[in-house]
């Protein structure tokens, strides 16, 4: 499969941290791809990156065979890259329809928006209908404020989906989230992967992970240590080392519990 | 309520409409004029700093730019005083804008607390600029040519053109907050960083913004300077212009359509009052000072959205009381 997003040897420091040291990750087109590693990794760095709030010291990153290493977040989220926040980040304090249609139009230019409504008839019904998807419509016109933790993740979820990117990068999707709320998540991404959309998926919960993922790429320390698929990233003992000592001891559950 | 809405707001407006044909008194249409000329100008801010959370104290730096047009344009055009100034409105409108973009490609480099301090300095620059300035007549100020209106209707003129301003700044920023641009500038002022990531040209929607609500602030001064007949450099370069406004939005209703023009009713309508009223000057000051401090303590988001939630809160309890207490039912009908 071609790589759709595609980060390479990304070198990025905030002080004296390398928060990234020359790592690389491939998104393929059409997979549910994993990113993991103990805390302090460099995953979110690495989305930030990716999506352009952060700029790269060295390295390239490219998406569609386009190289983006400079770009800006609203012009890679035009080119179809959308992401969430690991802490979930809403519009609070105008209504979640309205949420919803500030990302309608991914790439329009700032002039049109002066001239035209807040929203056209196909617009409204493509934002109720990602509403619906997520079981939000009946909050549709309270204020996005008053949602609760869960709800928020749902509205952001949803309002990156209106714009019908090509690939979505979820931080912590079931960061948390409680069990029913995470399955329906999960439901939800399959059903979209199914439908061709492309996931990258930043996440502590493994179980989450190894369910969903076609595809696991492990960070440790600002680099890339193993890219495979679950069974074979689960299996690996540089994965292990990389996570026995830090306090994230999940995968080791996970081992225990098999 | 979907009639009642528009019933007030034409209300309002016939009100406002009429106030000079029934009050004559040169003493209170002057404070009519200024109190309009404020409620313009607030509602002007509001559309960009109420919008996007960006506030502004350097809107004086527009209305000054507006009321030099005014005086620059008209004395060395040797332009007759009377009502051919007024043309001049619409250009200090736009000199006003244009001064605005590199003012706001500047200040709206950083965001929030940083902005308020840099558009306050920016604001400096131009008052010493003003006063400065040889082509601005320095410290002894422009006199425009002389306007002979006899004294009783002198005011009534300049009362309609501000009230056209009033209109015009509302219905303006009422099509902003419908527009496309109006959501984005109210998803800049919730998370920039977010609308930034689903497509938002912040910068650009941003400076669009500045840009714009200068306009209303230039023809404001320039509105000014052709009332009084006269500026000075500290006069239209104010810094407590700059408060003003911010405050009558503060208090009407930060980020509303009626708020701004709540606001400098009270406000403006209030202080000349004072002014006239009582020999010290300066008392105001103390008035407004309790009252901001009343404002903040009970009502943190205005007048208007303080009314609106005990409206709705009410009609809540009406409902709750009717379904529990079938003796309500009869009272509310």
């Amino acid at each position: 499969m071609p790589a759709l997003l595609e980060a390479k040897d990304v070198t990025r420091s905030f002080g004296g941290v390398h928060a990234l040291a020359g790592c690389s990750l491939s998104v393929d087109k059409g997979s549910i791809t994993g990113l993991i590693g103990p805390n302090g990794s460099g995953k979110t760095t690495m989305f930030n990156v990716m999506t352009g709030y952060v700029k790269p010291e060295k390295g390239t990153i490219s998406f569609n065979g386009n190289d983006v290493t400079n770009a800006r977040p609203d012009k890679i989220f035009a080119l179809g890259v959308g992401r969430t926040f690991q802490l979930t980040r809403i519009f609070a304090r105008i209504s979640v329809i309205e949420n919803m249609l500030v990302a309608t139009q991914r790439d329009e230019s700032w002039l049109r928006g002066l001239t035209r409504s807040k929203s056209s008839k196909s617009e409204l019904d493509a934002a109720m209908e990602w509403l619906d998807f997520v079981g939000l419509s009946r909050l549709a016109s309270l204020q996005a404020g008053s949602l609760s933790y869960g709800q928020r993740k749902l509205l952001e979820l949803a309002y990156v989906l209106v714009a019908d990117p090509d690939v979505i990068l979820l931080d912590e999707p079931a960061g948390g989230v409680n069990l029913t709320l995470i399955n329906e998540i999960s439901e939800k991404i399959l059903a979209l992967n199914k439908g061709g959309k492309t996931f990258l998926i930043v996440e502590h919960n493994m179980e989450f992970v190894m369910k969903i993922c076609d595809k696991v790429t492990v960070m440790h320390q600002g680099c890339d240590l193993v890219t495979g698929t679950p069974a074979e990233v689960r299996a690996d003992p540089a994965v292990l080392d990389a996570y026995l000592g830090s306090s994230d001891d999940e995968l080791e559950e996970e081992e225990v519990n098999d | 309520m979907t009639k009642a809405k528009p019933t007030a707001w034409s209300l309002g407006l016939a009100v406002l409409i009429v106030f000079p044909l029934i009050v004559t008194n040169p003493a209170w249409t002057s404070i009519g004029v200024l109190t309009l000329m404020f409620m313009a100008c607030t509602t002007s801010w509001n559309m960009f700093s109420g919008y996007s959370g960006y506030v502004s104290l350097g809107s004086a730096i527009f209305f000054g730019s507006g009321a030099y047009t005014m005086a620059l344009v008209s004395t060395h055009a040797h332009m007759a005083g009377g009502a051919a100034l007024f043309w001049l409105i619409p250009v200090a409108g736009l000199v006003a804008m244009v001064i605005a973009v590199p003012v706001g490609a500047i200040a709206l480099r950083v965001r929030r607390h940083t902005f308020v301090v840099i558009t306050i300095a920016l604001f400096f620059v131009f008052q010493l600029l003003a006063i400065n300035a040889s082509f601005t007549g320095g410290a002894a100020g422009i006199y425009i040519p002389l306007i002979n209106w006899g004294a009783s209707y002198y005011n009534v003129p300049f009362y309609y053109v501000a009230l056209g301003m009033v209109i015009f700044a509302t219905l303006l920023s009422a099509a902003v907050r419908r527009s496309r641009f109006g959501l984005q500038l109210l998803a800049i002022r919730d998370d920039e960083d977010r609308a930034l990531g689903l497509g938002v040209r912040v910068t650009a929607v941003k400076l669009t913004g500045f840009v714009m609500s200068a306009f209303t602030l230039g023809m404001a001064g320039g509105l000014y300077c052709m009332l009084q007949g006269q500026i000075y450099p500290q006069f239209v370069f104010d810094p407590t212009f700059d408060i003003t406004v911010a405050l009558m939005a503060f208090l009407g209703g930060f980020g509303t359509l009626l708020g701004p023009l709540l606001g400098g009713l009270i406000l403006e309508a209030s202080q000349q009052y004072l002014t006239e009223s009582f020999s010290n000057g300066s008392l105001y000051l103390i008035l407004f000072g309790v009252l901001f401090l009343l404002v903040i303590l009970f009502m943190p988001q205005g007048i208007v959205v303080a009314v609106s939630q005990w409206w709705n809160g009410r009609a809540q309890r009406r409902e709750l009381a009717a379904t529990t207490d079938p003796a309500a039912v009869g009272a509310n009908t």
